[in-house]
């Protein structure tokens, strides 16, 4: 409980820190918003050149790229700037957060909440309300409880790949951008369907890494509709399963990663 | 290692009873941290918000906090820039704001690294003081890691030289100096020049210089009475000092063994 205050004073601090920035704070709202709406018109243009897309309508895509919009919105807003980890690395902010009587990574991810981020998640949010209208969904209870979990869990499955590719700084200070293979790639993967992809590469990405599971199948299972490469229908209801894996993975790198730090020196 | 921050890769280490990297966050409450080129402010936040979140983090109740604030702002004289923002103090007054933040939860060791690197003369000064004074009332333990050698001769009683990770002295400064046969030295400067051959019972002559004018002799023991009075029936003493070893010196010859 006191911990829990910790961590509040800690996010008015940030929120203090940014109000000194005023004018800036805004101008960075605005333009984030524009990050996010892409994804959706990138959708919205390659539909203007084809009717389906690997045999999905136009709304059956949108409920896909909004299902990955939503879950990567919510990650990149909560521990994002965790990407900045080999900065704080190098700046010396990682010694000064494990001297204090809290654990690092809430530390870390509160004392640098991108609160200029919170109108891109809502957006998303939108999108998704608009998708799951537009679409003729079959609602039952167990499909209402789907949607409400399965962006959760995709913020989940995010937020853990954030941690893991930003791990890398602890073995690697200067891991550039490496780890945004998986973050931004994982974005870009989950916003289309993904019998559009083929091979090798997508067994790796969509059941390897299990980014499939984090618009695709659920949205199958939310439109009842088959999977063209055969999965059966229960595989959306294993979103949360899988993301939660993704944590547990996320949590066992980062605690080998700090036992490992080195810091660098003064 | 002391602080739970890096893991040591052989060995055991043991601070307040407790094991840093696992009891990292236990250990945390009983000790403060001070980095000379790390900085536990809130870079866009006046100091005395900083102090205030680290109240919250450390859970420390209104009135102590607000006790021991006051005796820093006292001690350091924070008052002109309390309410200044981090990014806009100087180094000097950051430090002093740094060793505030680490003592407002009451710690029993207080690790300081390099605690002085890169103040100007009055700041180092004042942050000397104040850990002198810290360290007088025996409340707080300062371990202190420096290649500021002054820091070491004002604040140390103990003494660890750490070479290539090996402990090569762990002593008082006393130790060091007899025990790498550091002498003090006395430089004479007479009126006529000494003759050639000369020796003294309790020194020995070194150096010999402005066409023997000026004598500089080690002292082997503590007594350097008996060495000027020899060298005061010799010739008239123009001038005469007396120069404490260096403990750089000491040092450098410890690490180029």
């Amino acid at each position: 409980m006191a911990e829990l205050r910790a961590y509040v004073a800690l996010l008015g601090g940030q929120w203090r820190s940014l109000l000194s920035y005023r004018a800036s704070f805004v101008v960075e709202a605005i333009t984030n918003i524009g990050g996010s709406a892409l994804d959706v018109v990138a959708v919205l243009v390659i539909f203007r050149a084809t009717p389906t897309m690997a045999g999905f309508t136009l709304p059956e895509a949108i409920l896909m790229v909004s299902l990955s919009s939503c879950a990567f919105n919510l990650a990149d807003f909560v521990v994002g700037n965790i990407e900045r980890l080999k900065t704080y690395v190098r700046t010396g902010m990682m010694d000064s957060v494990l001297v204090r009587p809290l654990r690092a990574l809430p530390q870390l991810v509160v004392m640098d909440l991108p609160l200029r981020k919170a109108l891109r998640l809502l957006l998303a949010v939108g999108v998704l309300m608009v998708a799951l209208r537009v679409n003729a969904i079959d609602w039952t209870p167990a499909r209402v409880a789907l949607a409400v979990v399965v962006p959760l869990a995709g913020g989940l499955f995010f937020g853990s790949i954030f941690v893991l590719s930003a791990c890398l700084a602890f073995w690697w200070v200067d891991s550039g951008e490496v780890g945004n293979a998986f973050t931004y790639g994982g974005r870009d993967f989950t916003a289309y369907p993904v019998p559009v992809y083929a091979g090798w590469f997508r067994r790796i990405f969509a059941y390897g890494l299990g980014f499939g599971f984090v618009s695709y199948q659920p949205a199958l299972a939310l439109l009842g509709h088959a999977d063209p490469l055969g999965l059966p229908g229960w595989t959306g209801f294993a979103s949360p399963l899988v993301a939660l894996v993704a944590v547990g993975v996320a949590a066992a790198v980062w605690r080998s990663g700090i036992r490992y730090y080195r810091s660098t020196g003064s | 290692m002391l602080t739970g921050v890096l893991t040591p890769s052989a060995g055991t280490v043991s601070v307040c009873g407790l094991a840093p990297v696992p009891q990292r966050t236990r250990l945390a409450l009983r000790i403060g941290v001070v980095f000379g080129q790390r900085s536990q402010l809130w870079w866009d936040l006046p100091l005395r918000e900083s102090f205030g979140l680290l109240r919250h983090i450390y859970r420390v109740p209104a009135a102590e906090h607000a006790a021991r604030l006051r005796r820093c702002v006292g001690l350091l004289e924070l008052d002109g820039f309390l309410d200044t923002p981090v990014r806009q103090l100087s180094l000097g007054q950051r430090m002093r704001g740094e060793l505030t933040a680490a003592l407002l939860h009451g710690p029993e060791v207080l690790f300081l690294d390099e605690p002085t690197i890169g103040l100007d003369v009055v700041s180092k000064q004042a942050v000397r003081s104040f850990l002198a004074e810290l360290g007088a009332t025996g409340a707080v333990t300062l371990v202190l890691t420096t290649h500021d050698l002054a820091d070491i001769e004002r604040l140390c009683r103990r003494l660890v030289v750490i070479d290539h990770g090996r402990v090569v002295h762990d002593g008082s400064i006393e130790a060091l100096h007899s025990r790498y046969g550091s002498r003090r030295r006395l430089v004479a400067d007479l009126d006529s020049p000494l003759p050639s051959g000369f020796t003294v019972e309790g020194a020995t002559l070194v150096a010999l210089e402005a066409d023997g004018h000026r004598a500089s002799f080690d002292l082997l023991t503590d007594a350097a009475g008996p060495v000027v009075a020899r060298l005061a029936a010799l010739s008239s003493l123009r001038d005469l000092s007396l120069v404490e070893p260096d403990i750089e010196d000491v040092v450098a010859r410890l690490y180029a063994s």
